[in-house]
């Protein structure tokens, strides 16, 4: 750091623009192995968590009332409501196999009271009207339900809206790999896409690790967090693509740790920056927003690591492996002239 | 340079106030209460938001197939007769499965080429014909005879639903087909909390029908089973019903009627409230002109013989034929007198071509929905406030540059969505402090590049027009990839899921305007002021 160095700066202030990352220099496909170790661990316990709840309940993991089927009903309460009360009403009126729990912060005093899937949907609204009769005649608590909210969803509709989500994420992945191949080359994209792979299956093992639904809302988030780690290892390939037309003697190896490391302090800040916008979500959101905010705090900070540590070494790996069985290796940037 | 630069100034302003006519339009005053008023009135916020009902209907469209074999099945009978043909008996062989199939058995083997031709002349156009050996003959509904009424029959529906919906005065409907699956129908009741009394007025077949009696009334299925002989012929069904007229009580009993109906729906033209002249609660019908001479047809050949008025599965009521009845008349016995009221306003605003089944609902009562507003604007806040700050303390001068981006990328973003009309969802609300998160990815990416330039040596102007090159092939290529997420989640997701997806399209082209195009204008400006020598506050 000396005076030349900091010509274009403002002096007026007196002091030095606040940098991070100036001048680093980490070699980081030397740490491959350790990351490959951490993404192991991480993988393979969301894998054995999905694995015993899809042996425990059907489905690798706690599936929203969107997905499920079922009825959900919410209710706001005047006063704190009494859970052993309530589980008794159900029990007096005769509803079996219902869940009570509370629901979100505590002054609000709302109560969830889930009924399980009916296996025809002519059942769907007597599960409804049952629960709130229920709640009618025998909460004996002198209190009145001030706001409901009540979610039926058959069995068909459950159903359909499972296979329309893991469409959905599929082809937007699909879609993705062929704007990559466009753009850049093949192993690109797939380096990308298995990237991306990665970050959704340990976001999900999350939600398998810690018990929490998948809601429709929560699959929006994975297609954003979908898009925000594309986003994050677009940015790493662009960098690589524009110093391998800079300079043809370096080894694909150095040239992609140079560019990480010119990119790491934007890389830092803006995950950084969104990071924060998301956790404010996640601390103020309320309930609703719980599970997708969950699924975005993870998938951020995934979806950075993902770009340095899964996308950028399986590059450098598949051109070693094809320089090593005597293929020709192309540079990337030659094939593409710059837009 | 400088008129081209006050050029792009007045451009940006300009497309701000169109963005923010779109957000208020042109309010009545500047109060916070005024304000509001015109906030509320262009953008539309959904129902997680607003509070209301969301129901997802499936249309039975195997019961229209069904009327409309009905319907053939007696036109065969009458054509057969005015040729003089006999048969044992037409009727369908699996209503409930194959209600588009219809089997004629016990032709005469003589007649077989004229039964042939017969049936070819009246039906070939709907039905395929086969048959032929062993004297029995069956008529399929082509399949595109078939779609297209299910198709006609989940119109109609939903034209029958909007005016019903409109009836009870509801604001901004939504009644439209739903994508999932075949013949389901959306309706989105905003300010409805309770469900089940709309539901009732929503579902209501109010599906008037006479049927033959053939026997009855029994105390129980069994008992009915009985005196048929174990089991009931195939053009024949039971029902439960409470016919006071005949049992003189009102405990259930079960009859034995002819499963086609004589006249039935949409035959029937009105029906109003009424009593006898005992004073009973009666309904007084009118049957249209084809209808009329149907009924004429039935009554003045059954004579001292009963039929049987059902309503939705249920008999309600038995009479008596006592002369031939043309096309008005009056039903007396045990409707109540809201079912009667039911059943006229139903018959007027025409009735449902075939009955709804519920497949899901969702109401959330608009206290909660307030609350959740709340929370997701105060997260919105939050973040904004937090990223804003940062700004201002790593980048110094080019922060103002960059909040002032974020700023003007959320105006555009709400004039977007008030100009579509699109619907702020509580999904939506996330998608907007997702792009908030985005868009600040962009100032990054061109303020790093800026900086690296800076410290090569450039100057200020070289830099920042350096920076702005470089970092554009990569804030292109992101958005894009992320812009084609959000289609498909568009294209794919269904309410608060499309609502997401386009307020992050909506913020992800307005941030590559704000980004590139208004940052570059701010800088050039700033550039403009700038003493020689003078370097940028970045």
């Amino acid at each position: 750091m000396n005076a030349e160095a900091r010509q274009g700066f403002s002096p007026r202030k007196g002091r030095e623009p606040v940098e991070l990352f100036r001048s680093v220099n980490v070699d980081w496909l030397k740490l491959k192995w350790y990351f490959l170790g951490f993404s192991l661990i991480f993988s393979v316990a969301g894998v054995i968590s999905m694995a015993m709840h899809y042996h425990q309940i059907g489905s690798p993991v706690p599936l929203g009332v969107d997905f499920r089927g079922g009825t959900e009903v919410q209710v706001q309460f005047q006063q704190a409501p009494d859970i052993g009360a309530i589980r008794q009403a159900m029990d007096a009126a005769g509803i079996k196999d219902a869940t009570v729990q509370r629901y979100d912060e505590a002054r609000l005093n709302e109560v969830l009271i889930s009924l399980p899937e009916q296996k025809d949907e002519s059942s769907l609204e007597s599960g409804q009207k049952q629960v709130l009769d229920a709640l009618q005649s025998h909460y004996a608590n002198p209190t009145v339900p001030t706001g409901t909210k009540v979610s039926v969803v058959g069995p068909t509709v459950g159903n359909q809206l499972k296979r329309q989500a893991l469409l959905a994420t599929l082809y937007s992945l699909l879609g993705m790999l062929v704007y990559l191949w466009f753009r850049f080359q093949l192993i690109y994209g797939v380096a990308a896409v298995v990237a991306v792979f990665h970050d959704t299956l340990i976001t999900v093992g999350a939600f398998a690790l810690r018990d929490k639904e998948i809601s429709l809302t929560v699959i929006a988030a994975i297609l954003t967090l979908i898009g925000y780690s594309m986003n994050d290892t677009i940015v790493v390939f662009d960098r690589i693509r524009e110093n391998l037309r800079l300079s043809r003697r370096e080894s694909l190896a150095d040239v992609v740790n140079r560019s990480i490391n010119q990119t790491l302090s934007r890389t830092v800040l803006t995950s950084g920056l969104t990071f924060l916008t998301v956790l404010s979500l996640f601390i103020f959101g309320g309930q609703v927003l719980n599970g997708f905010s969950f699924a975005l705090v993870i998938g951020i900070l995934i979806g950075t690591y993902s770009s340095i540590a899964v996308a950028a070494p399986m590059l450098v790996a598949w051109q070693q492996s094809r320089a090593q069985s005597g293929k020709t290796v192309a540079l990337p940037a030659a094939k593409r002239s710059r837009v | 340079m400088n008129k081209n630069l006050n050029k792009k100034i007045a451009v940006i302003i300009a497309f701000l106030a169109v963005c923010i006519y779109g957000i208020i339009g042109v309010p009545s005053g500047f109060s916070g209460k005024a304000l509001t008023q015109s906030l509320t009135k262009n953008i539309h916020l959904g129902l997680d938001l607003r509070g209301g009902a969301h129901l997802i209907l499936q249309v039975v469209v195997s019961e229209a197939v069904s009327a409309e074999t009905d319907d053939a099945v007696a036109r065969i009978q009458q054509d057969l007769k005015a040729a003089n043909l006999t048969y044992a008996q037409v009727y369908k062989p699996d209503p409930v499965k194959q209600p588009e199939v219809v089997k004629i058995e016990g032709t005469s083997p003589a007649s077989s080429g004229t039964v042939r031709s017969t049936l070819d002349d009246k039906f070939s156009t709907d039905y395929d014909l086969s048959g032929g050996s062993d004297n029995s003959w069956t008529l399929t509904m082509k399949p595109n005879i078939e779609t297209a009424l299910e198709q006609k029959t989940v119109d109609q529906a939903i034209e029958t639903i909007t005016d019903r919906v409109n009836a009870l005065g509801v604001s901004e409907p939504v009644v439209s087909p739903y994508g999932l699956g075949k013949n389901e129908i959306l309706v989105e009741l905003p300010g409805i909390s309770d469900l089940e009394q709309v539901k009732s007025i929503i579902q209501s077949t109010a599906r008037l029908e006479i049927h033959p009696v053939v026997g009855g009334p029994y105390n129980d299925e069994q008992a009915a089973l009985a005196a048929n002989s174990g089991a009931l012929p195939p053009d024949e069904v039971m029902l439960h019903g409470s016919g006071t007229l005949a049992t003189g009580s009102d405990a259930d009993a079960v009859y034995v009627l002819k499963r086609v109906p004589v006249v039935a729906g949409s035959e029937f033209r009105s029906a109003d409230p009424g009593t006898d002249q005992n004073g009973r609660q009666a309904v007084h019908f009118t049957l249209t002109n084809d209808a009329g001479d149907k009924f004429y047809d039935y009554t003045s050949k059954n004579v001292g013989q009963s039929m049987a008025v059902v309503m939705e599965g249920r008999v309600k009521e038995v009479a008596n034929i006592q002369s031939a009845i043309r096309d008005t008349g009056e039903i007396v016995g045990s409707f109540t007198p809201t079912e009667v009221q039911v059943l006229s306003k139903m018959l007027r605003t025409g009735a449902l071509p075939a009955s709804l089944n519920p497949i899901e609902d969702r109401t959330v009562g608009a206290s909660l929905g307030a609350d959740s507003i709340r929370q997701g604007v105060t997260a919105a806040v939050v973040g904004v406030l937090v990223v804003m700050a940062f700004m201002l303390v790593y980048y110094r001068g080019s922060g103002i540059n960059a909040d002032l981006a974020l700023f003007l990328n959320l105006v555009i973003l709400l004039g977007f969505m008030g100009y579509t009309g699109s619907v702020l969802t509580l999904p939506g609300i996330a998608g907007v402090i997702l792009t908030i998160g985005m868009g600040v990815d962009s100032n990054v990416l061109i303020f790093e590049r800026i900086r690296e330039e800076v410290r090569a040596g450039k100057a200020p102007a070289a830099a920042i027009d350096q920076g702005f090159a470089h970092a554009w092939t990569t804030i292109f290529d992101t958005h894009v990839t992320t812009i084609v997420s959000a289609a498909i989640l568009f294209l794919f997701g269904s309410g608060p899921v499309k609502g997401f997806a386009v307020t992050l399209t909506f913020g992800l082209a307005a941030n590559l305007f704000t980004a590139v195009y208004v940052s570059r204008v701010i800088f050039d400006w700033h550039l403009g002021r700038l003493k020689p020598g003078e370097p940028i506050s970045i």
